[in-house]
């Protein structure tokens, strides 16, 4: 069957194209560096412990600029998180407090937060946040690594990056930082991260690539809580269409063998 | 029709029932005994694969918008609570995104196996017809529907498909007034897009009754081309075609299971995971995949007001194709000549296809406007020319007889003769 054949090949060509492109459009002048990671493939799972210092990176260092307005607390402890107790995610989230409705004069009340809460973001307004920050917006990270073309691995380069020494041909504003895996490589943010910046409470040794791929892993788990679960369900919805698969191929085989 | 098989009611319940409304009596018609050419091959399972992707759609969408608030400061994080906190609201909405490909996907090959088999030619004019006015619905509801996430590509494709419609002269403007709710892409566009989102589908599916109609009317081509002569020529629909197209449709899925759990962000542009912001402009405004082809006539015409002509004349002229290719032959299994002007407009589809994810300047440009002319001219040149000059090759007698008809011009078979 000739055309078949074509239709086929012409048409993953325009799929495969298509995805090209659109990674190309971010520009980026390197290419990704890819250090891998335990989520990747059908199979895959997030490392809980590095998920957890993850967390700890970017509530310590990333949080004073970033939110995560999509993300409640109660999401550290669901299964395919990091997967922290009920109690620590309590503590967690005490730290935090909330302006929530008012006492009986109508005056606002504050309050610690609970797990059913969201995270709290640094600034008010993404005016206050901009004034804030030279006039650059620091994202919200929720969904930032969905947000960039293969954005694990963008955000683990662009965040280990800052240690590359300037090309002499490029100069950039003094306010910004130079970074080869940002797009126009003068990034707002000065580097974010230095060896030992954090104490990790496991006893891993903080290295800068250690923190990016701890924090890459968290965001990545953030934009997407429900990773695992999808990829489980995957496996059974394919295993299923599968078995069918093969019950109709011998039933059609079966049904046409006397048409002629 | 074929009359081998007739539904007679069997018991005191159906036999008064078929006296009032013969349901029973019309689903055993056209459903169960339906008779249908026995040679069709894996290109017929697309009708049934569309049909099932727009209940996927509908029933997905109602689900949706159970939990979806169109508003412009609540619409992206209301996408978001979908995803995370609404019970298997990930599942739901990657089918229904991944869903929308998966639709145009199988809509294209649906229409390049009519174009290759002569489905449109006589009788079949209203099917085809029907058809186009079901493909142009499926664009406008898509590109509605890609808006409702309200991430920075809905924002900015809203933008600039929209302000297509100011190029129409004199009226442009109060138009685009009107679609938009006011001079900008805001609140008021978001809403009246939600609610004709959700209203198109079942236009759709109005169309769609109208097509099954007009193809039970006239009966299925097939690969041959050559009209069905008697029962000998045809099997009924069910078990063989409804088993043969569940089979294709498990094959679909299968394809469609890998996008929703394993890739089911890579048809989309990561951009559209941004808020989207009025203030900022992304590097590349590019549509969906599926539209890619006519944005890449839309930016090949340097004129923008013929831009906007071309690409909506780029299915316009899909309307008229039963009188520009008049050659009675219909399977272009018996056209060597056509045949090769068709791959190369298969190729030249998929090529602008690729052309408008690219940046238009230099060679994109250029290959751009070739593809565009060479599209056009197919439907205007080639096939009036090849109508009239065309030899087509040898053909058996009938989808049973495989004997060659060695006198074209004689046989009556070519030319349809209605219901059979």
């Amino acid at each position: 069957m000739r055309l078949s054949k074509v239709i086929i090949i012409l048409f993953s060509f325009v799929f495969i194209s298509n995805a090209d492109s659109l990674s190309a459009a971010g520009g980026e002048a390197y290419k990704n560096l890819k250090p891998g990671f335990s989520f990747e493939g059908p199979f895959g799972k997030f490392d809980r412990e590095s998920l957890k210092r993850g967390y700890q990176v970017y509530s310590e260092v990333c949080a004073s600029c970033h939110g995560m307005k999509q993300l409640s607390f109660r999401n550290l402890s669901q299964p395919g998180g990091p997967e922290f107790s009920i109690d620590r995610v309590k503590e967690i989230a005490a730290e935090y407090f909330i302006m929530d409705g008012a006492d009986e004069y109508g005056d606002p009340v504050e309050r610690a937060r609970i797990p059913s809460d969201r995270f709290q973001s640094p600034f008010d307004s993404k005016d206050a946040a901009k004034a804030a920050n030279n006039g650059a917006y620091p994202p919200d990270l929720s969904l930032i690594t969905k947000a960039r073309s293969d954005g694990t691995n963008y955000i683990y380069s662009l965040l280990s990056g800052y240690e590359e020494t300037m090309p002499e041909n490029i100069s950039i504003d003094d306010a910004l930082s130079y970074n080869p895996w940002f797009p126009g490589n003068a990034i707002a943010m000065a580097q974010p991260l230095y060896d030992e910046m954090v104490e990790y409470t496991d006893g891993t040794e903080a290295t800068i690539s250690q923190m990016s791929y701890d924090v890459a892993n968290f965001l990545t788990w953030a934009a997407e809580p429900s990773m695992e679960e999808r990829k489980s369900l995957g496996i059974i919805v394919m295993g299923f269409l599968i078995i069918f698969l093969i019950l109709m191929f011998f039933s059609v085989r079966r049904l046409f063998e006397d048409v002629h | 029709m074929n009359h081998d098989h007739e539904y007679t009611p069997s018991n005191g319940f159906t036999k008064w029932l078929d006296k009032r409304l013969p349901l029973i009596r019309f689903a055993d018609e056209n459903m169960l005994s339906f008779p249908t050419p026995k040679n069709l091959n894996y290109f017929w399972t697309f009708g049934f694969i569309l049909t099932l992707c727009l209940v996927t759609q509908i029933i997905t969408g109602i689900v949706l918008a159970m939990h979806y608030t169109p508003h412009v400061l609540m619409a992206f994080d209301s996408i978001e609570h979908i995803m995370r906190d609404v019970n298997y609201g990930w599942l739901i909405r990657y089918i229904h995104a991944n869903g929308a490909s998966m639709f145009f996907l199988a809509v294209f090959i649906h229409m390049f196996r009519g174009l290759y088999y002569g489905s449109y030619k006589e009788p079949r004019e209203i099917l085809w017809i029907l058809g186009v006015v079901i493909f142009l619905l499926m664009i406008i509801t898509a590109f509605m529907g890609y808006v409702l996430v309200w991430g920075q590509m809905s924002f900015w494709g809203a933008t600039v498909i929209t302000n297509l419609v100011a190029t129409i002269p004199v009226v442009g403007e109060s138009i685009l007034t009107l679609l938009l709710g006011g001079f900008s892409v805001d609140n008021p566009t978001l809403n009246r897009f939600f609610s004709l989102h959700y209203l198109l589908p079942f236009v759709i599916f109005g169309v769609v009754i109208l097509h099954i109609w007009a193809l039970h009317v006239t009966g299925n081509n097939n690969p041959t081309g050559i009209s069905v002569k008697d029962s000998n020529d045809t099997i009924s629909f069910h078990p063989y075609y409804t088993v043969k197209d569940l089979f294709a449709y498990v094959v679909f899925l299968l394809m469609f299971s890998y996008f929703i759990f394993y890739n089911p962000n890579i048809l989309g542009h990561p951009d559209n995971y941004i808020e989207a912001d009025p203030m900022v402009t992304p590097a590349h405004i590019v549509p969906e995949w599926y539209l890619l082809p006519f944005y890449a006539i839309l930016r090949a015409v340097p004129d923008k007001l013929m831009g906007v002509l071309l690409m909506f004349g780029s299915i316009v002229v899909l309307f008229f194709l039963p009188w520009l290719d008049t050659m009675k032959v219909r399977s272009a299994r018996y056209r060597p000549t056509y045949k090769i002007f068709y791959f190369t407009f298969l190729v030249c589809c998929l090529l602008l296809g690729y052309l408008g994810g690219q940046a238009p300047e230099g060679i994109y440009l250029f290959l751009s406007r070739v593809c565009t002319i060479y599209y056009f001219a197919f439907f205007l040149v080639v096939m009036p020319i090849l109508s009239k000059y065309e030899r087509p090759s040898p053909m058996p007698i009938g989808i049973s007889n495989p004997a060659i008809n060695n006198n074209l011009e004689m046989d009556d078979n070519l030319v349809p003769s209605g219901n059979n």
